[in-house]
């Protein structure tokens, strides 16, 4: 396995009340190329297992392994490269890229940062490479994020996390902030850069049909707790417990004939 | 089902055109432009589109909720123009004929009032005594099924959850008897499980009540659960318009299409997911003809240089050249 979650639990403080428990005993693990879906509605601990998985918050008990290392007793050299081989793409793309940088600083930051390329020259190759890669323009790079639309930022911050190499991309809601149309390009994207660079995925989200489509297996989490875990097709079509069902019956389908047949059927029912 | 449909409709609108002022006071620009729909008595409208098209400027203007907005065209609700009235007129209108919830309850709640004060404020301006607006507050809380509710009238909103608060919301808006809800993205905040619970209370509501309702969202699933007609905006202006059966076995509109294949389904596995191209375009640099044209695998000459005029097509109002081959 690439990355081992074992049993974390984590807390918050909320002074004067007592502190909030808000993991109970997480664990699942990913293996390399492997799309995991993480999938909760809000308050049951996904993104807080994002900060755990990004060594951002550390679990009070519990351990995450990373290729061998502990993640939350790295230091040095060792949390540098977890550092590298970890990278992580969040749900704003108009809050997560510096409005003074070009989109070849945005882009680059990371090799400069992690010493990857000593030349501009070589960087730019690097930036110009990944740009092609995501399906941008490497003659955009010269612009500024607020010349680009919700989709080819949310590009940006995938090129900016690729350009050195991760082993594992962490995306929380990657693309809840994006229209219906430009939401398939940037999942499309996802899923080839997963194949084409056999690149482990983390998809943090909170709509299902989404991790459907790109998920190989299936987390699901409740006010902190693991409810059901596995393989795509058993969680959408055998789900066990009954918590993942009613998430998944309650989940609107594109289809006038469905929706009004499941709300008759609920008619009956109250 | 619904057989006032064929009555003359509650809100007819016309040539609706809204400009937004731009900084430096030149032109405005032109946010919605030159719209037609209309709503029946008690039906269920679903207004789609995505960031920018439009759909919640719309609403808005049904409102007059935007002192800076120039509205042009004509806003008939119940045979009066609304765009003719005057402030102290339209705010007869808000809160008793048309009212409004938004898409965050929490911003439109006062976190320092009692929930049952909330409710009943809308009946208090109106000069209805203070006992006869708790008690239909009450009523209407109860209707929307909060419970214990008359113990939770002196709650504040931070005492209640998400989805309780939105039935809050949705109690300040019915408290009125309004004819007509408008909804933009009334759901789009909640978890999936409160969200059903939520429209399958506005669907009982809209039935119960004989309200019409306009609901705005850029969900498609939740247009095929509630409403009964769908209009798609694009770019500020509806390009399709058709019972939502009809529209979603066979959409007409290009860019419909391609939204409906467009969205992820939890019934479905899928290789790969249809993106449509590109990007909507924002209001000061839409191309010239129909603005769907560079996104459009169909586009011909004659999409690059003309805007497609709203026609009928089987049932529908299209607003494309693909079904108007003959035309011009």
């Amino acid at each position: 396995m690439l990355l081992t979650v074992d049993r974390i639990n984590k807390s918050y403080s909320s002074f004067p009340n007592p502190p909030v428990q808000v993991l109970h005993d997480v664990s699942f693990s990913l293996a390399p190329g492997q799309a995991l879906g993480l999938v909760g509605e809000s308050g049951s601990g996904k993104s807080t297992i994002a900060k755990c998985l990004m060594a951002l918050a550390a679990p009070e008990s519990g351990s995450i392994l990373y290729d061998g290392m502990d993640v939350s007793k790295a230091r040095g050299a060792e949390l540098l490269r977890f550092r590298r081989e970890v990278q992580m793409v969040f749900q704003d793309p108009y809050g997560s890229l510096n409005p003074r940088m070009s989109v070849e600083e945005l882009i680059g930051e990371g090799l400069l940062v992690h010493k990857l390329e000593p030349t501009a020259a070589r960087r730019r190759e690097r930036v110009a490479e990944i740009m092609r890669t995501v399906g941008l323009n490497p003659d955009d790079m010269v612009r500024f994020p607020r010349s680009f639309s919700g989709g080819q930022r949310q590009r940006i911050a995938i090129a900016r996390a690729l350009v050195i190499g991760p082993r594992i991309l962490v995306c929380d809601e990657p693309v809840a902030a994006l229209d219906v149309s430009v939401q398939a390009q940037v999942i499309n994207l996802l899923r080839d850069m997963q194949r084409k660079l056999g690149l482990a995925i983390v998809f943090i989200a909170h709509d299902l049909a989404v991790v459907r489509h790109l998920c190989d297996s299936i987390v699901v989490l409740h006010k902190g707790r693991v409810v059901e875990a596995g393989p795509r097709a058993d969680i959408f079509e055998r789900p066990r417990e009954a918590y993942t069902q009613a998430l998944l019956a309650a989940v609107p389908v594109p289809d006038p004939e469905i929706g009004r047949a499941r709300r008759e059927r609920r008619h009956v029912l109250t | 089902m619904f057989p006032s449909k064929t009555q003359k409709p509650l809100v007819e609108v016309r040539g609706l055109s809204v400009d937004m002022p731009l900084a430096g006071g030149k032109d405005g620009l032109r946010i919605v432009d030159n719209i037609d729909f209309s709503i029946a008595v008690g039906e269920r409208v679903a207004l789609v589109g995505e960031s920018g098209s439009g759909k919640s400027v719309t609403a808005r203007a049904v409102m007059r909720l935007d002192p800076v907005a120039r509205l042009s065209g004509k806003i008939d609700f119940e045979g009066r123009d609304l765009l003719t009235l005057s402030e102290k007129e339209m705010r007869h209108y808000r809160g008793s004929s048309i009212a409004m919830v938004f898409q965050d309850p929490m911003s439109f709640l006062d976190p320092l009032m009692t929930i049952g004060d909330q409710v009943a404020e809308t009946l208090r301006i109106r000069g209805i005594g203070r006992v006869e607006a708790r008690k239909r507050a009450l009523s209407v809380l109860d209707e929307l099924g909060v419970d214990r509710a008359a113990e939770r009238l002196g709650s504040y909103p931070h005492e209640f959850s998400g989805g309780m608060r939105q039935r809050v919301v949705l109690a300040m808006a019915l408290v009125g008897e309004p004819k007509l809800l408008i909804a933009d993205e009334p759901t789009t905040a909640l978890d999936v499980r409160v969200q059903d619970q939520v429209l399958d209370l506005l669907d009982d509501v809209s039935t119960r009540r004989g309200l019409a309702v306009l609901f705005i969202t850029h969900d498609l699933g939740v247009v095929a659960g509630f409403a009964e007609r769908v209009m798609v905006m694009y770019s500020g202006r509806i390009v399709e318009d058709g019972d939502v059966h009809a529209v979603f076995k066979d959409p007409k509109h290009p860019y419909t299409r391609g939204l409906i294949r467009a969205v992820p389904r939890i019934d479905q596995d899928l290789e790969e997911l249809y993106a449509i191209p590109g990007a909507p375009p924002a209001p000061m640099a839409r191309p010239a003809g129909c603005p769907f044209n560079p996104r459009c695998s169909d586009a011909f000459d004659r999409c690059r240089a003309e805007l497609p005029a709203v026609l009928p097509v089987t049932g529908e109002r299209v607003a494309c050249h693909l079904h108007d081959r003959k035309g011009a």
